[in-house]
């Protein structure tokens, strides 16, 4: 399709705009197309399945605010509220260990550290599901080796707990926070702590005032991802805890694919409903926070 | 948004200009056009002209799609082996470890379609509910009658296949004194070692070790409650381990008491026979609990007279012997040790159970589950 060319001795501004606007709105197609259908379809559905029902006896479907009741009361609403902990928990210590392990690892004069870290986090921060679940109970669990070995169970060890599935969850969530901050924390110029020392700021007032603003963008997104990955976690857990911890996705799975509960696929939509509306709850905190110091950055 | 509308627009002109031509194509090969509406409409194999009639139906499809089926589940693997070498039928077997909810959605999902489940083995639940939303062809196999009334649908929608019953799996290298009982499994000798097959409110089999727990304290098929108080205090004793016991946990010792179907447990002592576990297995007296899956037929399965086929052998003495020698107990054996058709060497292996089973009602497995649902998270949270 041939594009008309603008006129070099062209119009003023605002016809230019006003010409270049459909032709950016084409480029953007198949993102559009892409979300549409891989996003926007699937979320169509689940809002439809969450907010009708349909009678087992005549099949007639019927707009109802059961399901969404429900995914809010009792064992659902504990589910939920088990997840947000379990994520926030998590995503909290597994942003600071990770910033303190990256910034370690960047202030670190030896390169094959820097290189064998990196490796090491590209690996661990994929290393998820029933295979990391099973590596901990060889390892970690009731007769495993190491609970064994170092008499765990007398400390009050017990990996099938809340704590023992924050503890797993941070063997890949960790990794993953070295992973995007390395960046960040390499784009800290080091002149800006010289800048600073030369000023008189300890090193207390250069993070305080300088390091942790300008970083604030990436730790929160950082921070955000480990959320996410933490929330959205499900095989781990289900191997490990069965359903001794209450989350959420454990809650889906019981209710979309069991053997025992009938007819409980619609709440199952709700429950993922209320995961999207907490996912999005904390992108619109993490949003204008970013924004706001985003300004830091050029 | 208009292309992709225009081009779903095409597809769909471009698949029934194809439907049209493989129509006509396939026009003269009514024959077998014929028997398959005829296998689909039929309740039995007299209908469909007796068994002979059956098989050649059955071999013309040349396909059966089953679902759920794990192939060390109950001897499923063996079963499909041997129905696969008597007739000429392939058995496209589908998502192993699918649940009953996955089936049921299986059928919905692909209804009219080549792809979709054939025949479906059910928790009883779903069965019920299955049938209820006209999901099933009601279809007598030859043995029906012999069926025991509790166990099958009047219609003939769906009757009960095998079952068995819930047990203590033990391994005796670990443990010393293997648990006979639910009250047993109190005692502070066997702290952080008893687990259950998942977790109770999505697995049959955990449901069916908390239910047998209820009746062992005092509960009753209508109220499971102290079966779930049961269990929250063996985890507050820290006897119970949540983690879910699967052939890897078993073999690692990790869960060395394991309450699980007593035909999984018996599956595991051979199993793992060579490999260092002494895997003992008992039908706890104080809490004797027993659950049957059931067989149903999709109302629109893509090769019906496989499907029917497939039933007919399930319920033959062939059929139901396998299951045997897979340790469940299959729904006919009570005839078949009656007309001695049940394989005597099966049957002697078969875990120690005293008297007969008795099931829940509809009304009361709804309530029980409603109150585990409810309940559970709390108990062991």
């Amino acid at each position: 399709m041939p594009v008309p060319s603008p006129s070099p001795t062209g119009p003023a501004g605002g016809t230019r705009r006003r010409r270049r606007g459909p032709r950016t709105w084409l480029a953007t197609l198949p993102l559009l197309v892409f979300t549409g259908l891989c996003f926007g379809l699937p979320v169509a559905a689940l809002l439809y399945g969450a907010v009708t029902g349909t009678d087992p006896a005549t099949g007639a479907t019927r707009m109802t605010g059961e399901h969404l009741q429900r995914s809010l009361q009792g064992p659902y609403l504990g589910s939920l509220v088990g997840s947000v902990q379990l994520s926030a928990l998590t995503a909290v210590i597994g942003s600071v260990a990770g910033v303190l392990i990256a910034q370690a690892v960047v202030t670190s004069r030896r390169t094959w550290l820097r290189s064998a870290a990196l490796t090491a986090s590209g690996v661990l921060a994929n290393f998820g599901g029933v295979p990391l679940a099973f590596a901990f109970i060889a390892t970690a669990g009731i007769s495993g080796v190491v609970t064994r070995l170092a008499d765990l169970e007398s400390l009050g060890w017990n990996l099938y707990s809340f704590t023992g599935l924050a503890v797993v969850y941070l063997y890949f969530l960790t990794p993953l926070m070295v992973l995007v901050i390395i960046p960040a924390l390499d784009g800290l110029r080091p002149q800006w702590r010289e800048a600073a020392q030369n000023t008189g700021a300890t090193g207390w007032q250069f993070w305080r005032l300088v390091g942790l603003p300008v970083l604030a963008p990436s730790l929160l997104g950082g921070f955000v991802l480990l959320f996410g990955s933490a929330f959205a976690a499900h095989a781990t857990a289900a191997a490990l805890v069965g359903g001794s911890v209450p989350l959420v996705t454990l809650k889906i799975a019981d209710a979309l694919s069991g053997n025992v509960l009938v007819g409980q696929e619609n709440v199952a939509l709700a429950l993922s409903l209320d995961m999207i509306v907490i996912a999005g709850l904390v992108m619109a905190v993490y949003l204008p926070l970013q924004r706001r110091s985003a300004r830091w950055l050029r | 948004m208009f292309r992709p509308s225009r081009l779903g627009a095409t597809a769909l002109l471009g698949a029934a200009a194809l439907t049209t031509l493989t129509a006509c194509g396939a026009a003269p090969d009514g024959a077998a056009a014929g028997a398959a509406v005829k296998a689909n409409a039929s309740t039995s194999a007299a209908e469909i002209g007796g068994m002979k009639a059956l098989v050649a139906a059955a071999e013309k499809e040349g396909k059966l799609n089953v679902i759920a089926l794990p192939v060390d589940w109950a001897n499923y693997g063996e079963l499909i082996k041997a129905f696969e070498a008597k007739y000429k039928i392939k058995v496209d077997s589908e998502n192993p470890d699918a649940a009953s909810a996955d089936e049921i959605a299986a059928v919905k999902a692909r209804k009219g379609q080549k792809r979709a489940p054939d025949v479906l083995d059910l928790g009883i639940a779903f069965a019920r509910s299955g049938a209820a939303e006209g999901l099933f062809a009601p279809y007598k196999v030859e043995a029906f009658d012999k069926i025991p009334a509790g166990q099958k649908d009047t219609e003939a929608r769906w009757y009960n296949d095998y079952g068995g019953y819930v047990s203590i799996g033990c391994d005796a290298k670990r443990i010393k004194t293997c648990p006979q009982t639910f009250a047993d499994l109190l005692k502070p000798e066997y702290k952080g070692k008893v687990a259950l097959n998942g977790n109770p409110t999505k697995s049959g089999s955990a449901f069916g070790g908390v239910y047998a727990a209820a009746l062992a304290n005092k509960g009753s098929f209508a109220d499971i409650q102290p079966g779930i108080d049961f269990f929250a205090k063996l985890k507050k004793s820290g006897n119970f381990i949540p983690v879910e016991s699967t052939p890897a946990t078993v073999e690692k010792g990790e869960t060395p008491i394991s309450i699980d179907w007593d035909y999984l447990n018996a599956g595991y002592a051979d199993q793992f026979r060579g490999k260092g576990v002494d895997w003992k297995v008992s039908v706890p007296g104080d809490g004797v609990y027993a659950q049957f899956y059931s067989q149903a037929i999709n109302k629109q399965a893509p090769n019906p007279a496989a499907a029917r086929l497939w039933m007919e052998f399930l319920y033959s003495a062939e059929g139901q012997n396998l299951w045997l020698k897979g340790y469940a107990r299959p729904v006919l054996l009570p005839a078949m040790t009656a007309d001695g058709s049940a394989d005597k060497g099966s049957v002697a292996k078969l875990p120690k159970v005293q008297g007969t089973p008795s099931f829940p009602s509809s009304a009361e497995l709804d309530k029980a589950k409603a109150a585990l649902a409810e309940n559970w998270d709390k108990a062991l949270s």
